[in-house]
């Protein structure tokens, strides 16, 4: 491995701020193998779209950002599924290692092997998604199991990654108080646990549905407002 | 020794005019939060409510209260005016009435009728007839200028030369009133004279005797103003209260003697807190007291006005004076400068709503104090009132007491004075040297004819050969034309307050300007990387361009653009510096327009960029509108590769951001806001400007005023009342890039 590898970048954004810790650059890749009904960003669910970057390109655009990024930012690694591309995002964090840039990985989980595993050994902060509370709901909605997210989420307890659970909060789907006690519970699994962050289901991204030529599955499901967001988060804290 | 300064440590500045030595010796740094702030207490509510019901009444009458059209402004012109008698602190109005604007024909007669006209007013008999034996600045400008320099300026390949009215830009040390009170200023002043008038005494001394006389006079009419107001500044301040109020005293005496472009404050909230602090210590005032009087200070600066033509509020959108306060920064002995006092001046934004004026302008280092730097974030995600300015590039420069003079210009306070004026239109430049010196909209020609452009297909270095024959040309009419206006300047409209609060032996700058860089430097990309045909008119002048595939483009951290525009500033400058300036004063250069750029574009024909005639330019040196797509930080970084070394007059940026990019809470806003600022003037950038909204909600602004009367925004170096921008104005701030983070 070295950091002429490739791999595949749906999109760059410079000014991060709500995808971990402080100002982050955040390289979106591309490729999903799930499919989660309130997805945001279905363009970059094809594994055959997207241009290829060496991890030095990447590097390279990282550092023009560094002075942004004060004792927190860094980079974010979201997707898209990045651990689809294990290989190529461990040696990335490995890189930005090397050149003092903190590293955050946004995921949804993923089956461990040795690239995940190197992955972990270069993660600063994990960003992980916990979907539903149930077995049940993951198959139908998402195409993975909760126990492969729980397995992850145990293996990161190994490395000295700070972790953060993220869950989005979809009106009549995932809005229970019930509910987001269950993913408070599961979330204590991670021993490094620094907060579970309720995301708000937004529909922001209907127009990107249209493009696309695909049917969105919560159009007719209403948006989450701030007031729940702040009164679940209460039940959590 | 006066016994006005007791309590304060001793030191050269007994013995000298020497602010900066008080200040150094006697401040104390302050590195905690804002928790010690104090509301507005009920007299100050009180004082607002008819403050506000003036301004509000001001608006519905179309921007101008009321116009004295028969008394010429000065210092003791008027009897004393009062907003509230009896409830007032800081006492002194520019005229004798509050926002009652005087006329002030120094500068020019003719601006003057036209912008009583404009608001239904006619000029009076007795100011027409006394000036039919005066001469203005504008008289002997025109007196002089050449037929190149009236072209130029008629096409605006050069615009909103100060020809016509003050050209303001010099900051009074105001805080030498205070501190040492007028007497000791005249005693300085005199020995300052006889020591020129032992010289030989040719042409430049005996301008600078009579300049002295001058100021000495009007150091004495300046006590008189204040003796109107029953105060004897003739002495130092005594307080905290007196110590403001002889410091605005200064300034008053300033805006009623000059109706100046900008007529900026300085450096005062720290050289305050030191009186602050010692009565604080004595007991004899409590923070209560001290905010009550740092709110008062400032509605009485936001009741200040200068009477403009509709002509004038097109380049300067408004009714802007940059009543501009440096706040903060770092000493030269590593201690911050940033006092208790630093955060009252900015705390008024609460407690008296957001304002544009004065114009907050917080001088950043990385070294500040952490929970400044989050208090100033904060302020500007409430207000967006602020403007941050890099103490870090700066102070290696002018040390550590110097002012902003306007937006972006910094100078040494009451040691260094600058000959502002206008900008060269650098687009137009290009679009000449295409068509031998023709304008491009005309047909005129303004420079002296030469080569021209013959092929159809624009090539890079044949281009750039050719602006370079042009270029030359530009900076000689534009420095000839400074020359004249601050000459006549000096001579008909001579800044006597002002200049009496600066040392003797000056120093002087030359700050000239530039406009249209990004649209410059994308039009040169687009030679170089795209394919540029040029379109003729039947008269075989090029009027159009067809531009066929990409190019890169200023604002995306792409070396290949943004080094495009850094070399034609520096291209520029240098041309400029070739050119001898009237009392030697110092060549820079800002890239900075105001809300000019909406002028300038209208001015400009079709550009090889895909720009239409007519459009808007960017303002200062902002990429242009929507091509910096690769994200606000990119952005960034590409304004920060310009050179502070040869822009010294400042390189604004402006910076539209949503909420919603900077963080999901507060905190975390105002956290990263203040990496972004760390991180781009780490980069030595200069100045940027802070928007914290979203579009939307500007065009509900725009829509539904009503909904929103203190919606201030920072435009190019200044903040400006949303509602005070004309509807294209408005247009243009409404489709400038707002940086999001989805």
């Amino acid at each position: 491995m070295n950091s002429s590898l490739k791999g595949k970048v749906h999109s760059f954004q410079s000014l991060g701020a709500v995808d971990g810790p402080g100002i982050r650059f955040v390289v979106f890749m591309q490729g999903c193998p799930y499919r989660c009904p309130y997805c945001h960003n279905p363009d970059t669910r094809p594994f055959s779209g997207g241009e290829e970057y060496t991890v030095e390109d990447i590097v390279k655009k990282a550092v023009r950002f560094k002075s942004y990024f004060g004792e927190k930012g860094g980079v974010t690694v979201s997707g898209g599924e990045p651990l689809a591309q294990a290989d190529f995002v461990a040696k990335l964090f490995e890189e930005l290692h090397k050149v003092g840039i903190n590293t955050a990985l946004d995921t949804a989980g993923y089956p461990v092997n040795e690239s995940v595993k190197s992955v972990l050994k270069h993660t600063d902060t994990m960003l992980c998604d916990i979907k539903f509370a149930s077995e049940d709901e993951y198959k139908t909605y998402i195409g993975t199991s909760l126990e492969t997210t729980l397995r992850f989420i145990e293996e990161c307890n190994n490395y000295n990654t700070d972790i953060i659970i993220r869950h989005v909060v979809v009106p009549g789907m995932t809005d229970s108080v019930e509910n987001i006690k269950q993913i408070a519970a599961l979330a204590k699994r991670a021993k490094s646990l620094q907060k579970i962050e309720l995301l708000p289901f937004k529909k922001l991204c209907v127009q990107k549905y249209n493009e696309l030529g695909l049917d969105f599955p919560l159009k007719d499901t209403p948006e989450c407002d701030r007031k729940t967001i702040e009164r679940l988060t209460e039940t959590v804290r | 020794m006066f016994e006005q300064w007791n309590g304060f440590k001793g030191g050269k500045w007994q013995d000298e005019i020497n602010v900066r030595d008080f200040i150094q010796l006697n401040y104390t740094p302050y590195e905690g939060d804002e928790s010690f702030l104090a509301g507005p207490t009920d007299r100050t509510k009180k004082v607002y409510e008819k403050f506000d019901a003036l301004l509000k009444q001001e608006q519905a009458n179309g921007g101008v209260l009321d116009i004295d059209t028969v008394t010429v402004s000065s210092l003791t012109a008027y009897i004393p005016g009062y907003l509230d008698k009896e409830n007032e602190i800081i006492v002194g109005l520019q005229t004798d009435e509050p926002l009652r604007r005087g006329v002030n024909p120094f500068g020019g007669l003719n601006m003057t009728r036209k912008a009583c006209k404009a608001y239904g007013y006619e000029l009076s008999e007795v100011v027409e007839e006394e000036f039919r034996y005066r001469t203005t600045h504008n008289d002997g400008v025109f007196r002089v200028y050449n037929d190149e320099i009236r072209a130029a300026r008629h096409t605006g390949i050069i615009t909103g030369l100060p020809d016509a009215y003050g050209r303001g830009r010099i900051i009074g040390d105001y805080r030498r009133v205070a501190l040492y009170g007028v007497d000791k200023l005249i005693e300085e002043k005199l020995k300052d004279k006889a020591a020129i008038a032992a010289n030989d005494v040719l042409a430049e001394d005996i301008r600078r005797l009579e300049e002295l006389f001058q100021q000495i006079n009007f150091l004495g009419k300046l006590k008189e103003m204040a003796a109107m107001y029953d105060c004897d500044i003739s002495v130092p301040a005594k307080d905290s209260k007196e110590a403001v109020q002889w410091l605005y005293f200064g300034y008053l005496g300033a805006i009623k003697e000059q109706n100046g472009a900008a007529m900026s404050l300085g450096r005062t909230s720290t050289f305050l807190d030191i009186y602050f602090e010692r009565d604080l210590k004595n007991g004899t005032y409590t923070e209560e007291q001290i905010q009550e009087i740092m709110d008062d200070f400032v509605m009485k600066l936001r009741m200040a006005r200068h009477l403009r033509t509709p002509e004038y509020n097109e380049l300067f959108a408004g009714d802007p004076m940059w009543i501009t306060e440096a706040i903060g920064g770092m000493g030269e002995d590593g201690r911050t400068l940033v006092t208790k006092n630093s955060f009252r001046v900015l705390h008024t934004l609460y407690n008296l709503n957001p304002s544009a004026e004065p114009n907050m302008t917080v001088l950043w280092s990385t070294q500040l104090p952490h929970a400044f730097k989050r208090y100033c974030a904060k302020v500007s995600c409430d207000t967006d009132s602020i403007q941050y300015e890099n103490d870090d590039v700066m102070r290696p420069v002018y040390g550590d007491d110097y002012a902003i003079a306007c937006c972006v210009s910094a100078m040494r306070v009451g040691k260094d004075m600058q000959f502002f004026g206008a900008r060269a239109n650098l687009v137009k430049l290009l679009l000449m040297a295409l068509n031998g010196g023709k304008d491009e909209k005309s047909g005129m020609q303004v420079a002296p004819a030469g080569r021209k452009f013959e092929g159809e297909y624009l090539d890079y270095e044949t281009v750039l050969d050719l602006m370079n024959e042009y270029r030359p040309w530009l900076a000689k009419t534009y420095v000839k034309a400074m020359n004249m206006i601050h000459y006549m300047h000096d001579k008909y409209a001579y800044e006597k307050v002002q200049m009496a609060l600066h040392d003797t032996d000056v120093h002087r700058y030359m700050a000239f300007g530039a406009a249209g860089l990004s649209v410059l430097a994308d039009s040169l990309s687009a030679i170089k990387y795209a394919k540029v045909k040029v379109i003729r008119d039947e008269t075989g002048l090029i009027t159009d361009f067809e531009t066929t595939g990409d190019f890169p483009k200023y604002g995306n951290d792409d070396d290949r653009a943004d080094m495009i525009a850094k070399e034609q500033v520096e291209l520029f400058f240098n041309e400029l510096k070739k050119i001898p300036t009237y009392r030697n004063a110092e060549h820079t250069l800002s890239i900075l327009t105001i809300t000019s750029n909406v002028v300038y574009g209208k001015k400009t024909g079709n550009t090889p960029d895909g720009r239409r005639a007519g459009e808007p330019f960017a303002p200062g040196a902002n990429p242009m509108h929507g091509r910096d797509a690769s994200g606000a930080l990119a952005s960034l970084n590409s304004v920060a590769k310009l050179s502070y070394d040869c822009c010294k007059d400042g390189i604004s940026n402006t910076f539209c951001v949503i909420p919603q990019a900077l963080g999901a809470d507060n905190e975390t806003r105002y956290e990263n806001l203040s990496s972004i600022i760390d991180g781009y003037f780490s980069q030595n950038a200069q100045h940027i400007n802070i928007n914290v909204f979203d579009r939307e909600m500007l065009i509900d602004a725009s829509e539904h005023p009503e909904k929103y009367p203190n919606l201030t925004i920072r435009v190019s170096g200044y903040a400006v009342n949303f509602h005070k921008l004309s509807k294209e104005q408005q247009r243009e701030v409404i489709a400038r890039t707002f940086h999001g983070a989805m």
